[in-house]
């Protein structure tokens, strides 16, 4: 099987007055591993079913491999589609769901029969081909899904959200399968997930939507670790957030930061900035350092601030502390448990503590007058 | 354990249908063995002269007719039923077509069977003069008494029959299994046929039994519309009865027409049964020796 490449051209969807689109452009990459991740109604599905061919753009083009494929019906389209509901034929067992794609194509019996074995062993269900959907697990009932989704040999599948009707642990598993199969076959994934952990364990790179809109496009890496846009640093993962003013911008791509509430703090430069913006800054929960004792030597390039433990969440492998410095400001901070939690000498409830982080950690996410 | 006080929630049902189906079923079963009284009624001696009787060709003529009108009806009106019902389940304004369904639903039948015969008078009747008018024929046809107008008119009367059922089944469907065929590369068409159709099979199954069986026992509909040779068995059944006064003879007839829907409806079930119930009875079947006992007295206890 071989892949297809997927151009998204300034493609809108209106549904009467509302926008469910505006201007969305993607570039998606032969056999590429492409999430479509945001909140719930950010036109996520509706972006699936204008490629599948459900819906037609209000304006746009959907490119495949450089042809344009909005004038073509969904059922002429090299595309195939996991739902969210699975939507397994009830009246068809197993095996004759896995086969209906090829039935419509007429191809003989042992040929069909070969064919849907091979996918039933891909998907891992060899055994279950006489059953029906009804007689299935929910994980069983997404495996059949998928395959009768790659039987017709698309050169792009679209999934979505295919995981979220699975418990955590199922999700997980199902999850790492889908990356084996996605690396077995090569061909294009279009996976649209509202959930981050998924999004950012597998993809090759995340395109982030809100309210109709790309707003960032970049690997799991970058998409977490320098969010270019509020949005991003809020939807992915915790974080913190800081507003200030830039007193000073250094040669080495680092910027000084007024917060009225904290101080001044060094900040990573990923913006151009000058003095006098005001920024809204964001450093992540988990890079941030806490102690009852100040570190005896710290490195140049940290910031170091002092507060008293507001609140305190243990959670197993980690504990979540919410600090508060200065009265007005409060951080985050999580610390995960690499010794046994006994050991560590134990921060609890309004206890003062230090907090510290690298300041490349800090980012700026939004430049406003 | 809590008891299972299902059978008892039943009672009341099942007392009525024994007093008022049951044993009337079983005195026209012993009836129809009996001999001929001169001015009906029955003596009560043992003879098959009844059924004897039966084997006359008007009889089977009438027999012809009834299941000929039954069946060109039952298809008429799923076939009109189908896709009206197809439209209201996935218009917005569900509730009003039901509403336009069922108010002529509850209007009298003579009135409506009266209204249709002003419809097809021959003279000055509403069609008649609509064609005149429209310059499609130029004299008037005769479209009462005869079998075509008794079919027309069973298919409107029972259309609520076929509609409801339907409605309620594609309501259900989940349209989604559509977009799945022809995203698999079906064409519209072939999802229709190869998707929708067999998940609204139970809606079928019931549209059809409603209809069949209003249609075959019909007797004011074929006595007003039709004409001598549209005769139905109940016609026949009520002539023999009141005219003839041959009630072993009318017996005989009503325990035949009951054991000939029974057998029709058995089959008709028994073809149109759900693959899931397929499938659950070839495990039951599997599962006899061992596991039968068990799985009946969990569920008898659930229910
Ligand atoms: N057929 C339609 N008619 C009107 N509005 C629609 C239609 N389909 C979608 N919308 C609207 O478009 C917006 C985007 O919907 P969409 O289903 O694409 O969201 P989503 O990102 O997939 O959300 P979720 O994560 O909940 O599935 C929603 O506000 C929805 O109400
Ligand atoms: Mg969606």
């Amino acid at each position: 099987m071989k892949g297809s490449q997927v151009a998204i051209q300034n493609v809108e969807k209106r549904f009467g007055d509302f926008q469910a689109l505006k201007n969305v452009s993607l570039d998606i990459k032969k056999g590429e591993f492409y999430s479509l991740l945001g909140p719930s109604g950010c036109g996520k599905t509706t972006l699936l079913r204008i490629i599948a061919g459900f819906e037609d753009p209000t304006a746009g083009a959907v490119l495949l491999d450089g042809r344009d494929v909005v004038p073509i019906a969904a059922n002429k389209r090299p595309v195939n589609t996991v739902f969210q509901t699975y939507a397994l034929f009830p009246h068809l067992t197993v095996f004759e769901n896995v086969a209906f794609p090829l039935r419509l194509r007429k191809l003989p019996g042992a040929e069909v029969s070969a064919k849907v074995e091979q996918f039933l062993e891909l998907v891992k269900l060899p055994k279950e081909g006489k059953k029906l959907p009804a007689q299935l697990s929910g994980g069983q009932k997404q495996r059949v899904a998928i395959a009768r989704a790659l039987i017709n040999e698309p050169s792009v599948l679209l999934l979505d959200e295919p995981l979220s009707a699975l418990d955590a642990k199922l999700r997980q598993h199902m999850l790492i399968e889908l990356d084996l199969i996605h690396d077995h076959i090569g061909i294009t994934f279009i996976y649209v997930t509202h959930d981050q952990q998924e999004a950012l364990s597998v993809s090759d790179r995340v395109a982030v939507m809100n309210e109709g809109e790309v707003v960032q496009v970049g690997t799991p890496f970058e998409i977490y670790e320098s969010p270019a846009h509020p949005f991003v640093a809020h939807f992915i993962g915790e974080t913190n957030y800081l507003s200030g003013t830039v007193t000073e911008v250094f040669r080495d791509k680092h910027v000084r930061v007024d917060f009225p509430d904290i101080g001044t703090l060094i900040v990573y430069e990923d913006k151009p900035l000058k003095a006098g913006d005001k920024v809204k800054v964001t450093v992540r929960p988990e890079k941030i350092r806490i102690s009852l004792d100040k570190p005896a030597s710290l490195a140049e390039n940290m910031n170091l601030l002092q507060g008293r433990v507001d609140e305190l969440i243990y959670s197993g492998f980690q504990s979540k502390f919410f600090v508060r410095v200065n009265e007005k400001a409060q951080f985050r901070v999580f610390r995960q448990h690499v010794k046994f939690y006994m050991d560590e000498k134990a921060i609890s409830w309004k206890d003062e503590v230090y907090i510290w982080w690298n300041d490349n950690d800090g980012y700026v996410v939004e430049v406003g007058e | 354990m809590r008891k299972n006080y299902g059978p008892l929630y039943a009672a009341p049902m099942a007392a009525w249908m024994i007093l008022f189906f049951v044993i009337p079923t079983a005195i026209i079963f012993s009836y129809s063995f009996m001999t001929k009284d001169m001015h009906g009624g029955v003596i009560y001696e043992f003879t098959l002269s009844a059924y004897r009787a039966l084997n006359n060709p008007t009889f089977f003529k009438v027999a012809f007719n009834t299941i000929w009108v039954a069946f060109a009806a039952t298809i008429l009106m799923v076939a009109l039923a189908m896709p009206a019902s197809y439209y209201m389940a996935r218009s917005k304004h569900k509730n009003f077509f039901l509403l336009l369904i069922i108010i002529p639903f509850l209007t009298n039948s003579m009135i409506k069977i009266f209204a249709w015969m002003g419809v097809f008078w021959i003279d000055s009747g509403l069609l008649n003069s609509f064609l005149l008018w429209a310059g499609v024929i130029d004299h008037p046809i005769r479209f009462l008494y005869n079998t075509n107008a008794v079919i027309v008119v069973t298919a409107y009367t029972y259309l609520p029959f076929a509609i409801l059922p339907l409605y309620t089944t594609i309501d259900k469907f989940d349209f989604s299994l559509l977009e799945a065929a022809r995203d698999l590369g079906a064409s519209k068409l072939t999802a229709t046929l190869r998707i929708l159709l067999p998940n609204i099979r139970g809606g079928i199954t019931t549209a059809v039994l409603f209809t069949f069986t209003s249609a075959f026992g019909n007797l004011a509909i074929p006595s007003l519309i039709g004409g001598n040779d549209s005769y139905m068995l109940s016609n026949f059944i009520r002539h023999e009865f009141n005219i003839a006064r041959n009630w072993p003879l009318v017996s005989s007839m009503s325990v035949i027409l009951t054991i000939m829907t029974t057998i029709a409806v058995l089959i008709f079930m028994r073809l149109n049964r759900s693959p899931v119930e397929v499938a659950r009875e070839n495990r039951e079947a599997v599962n006899k020796p061992a596991g039968s006992t068990a799985r009946a007295a969990g569920t008898g206890g659930a229910v």
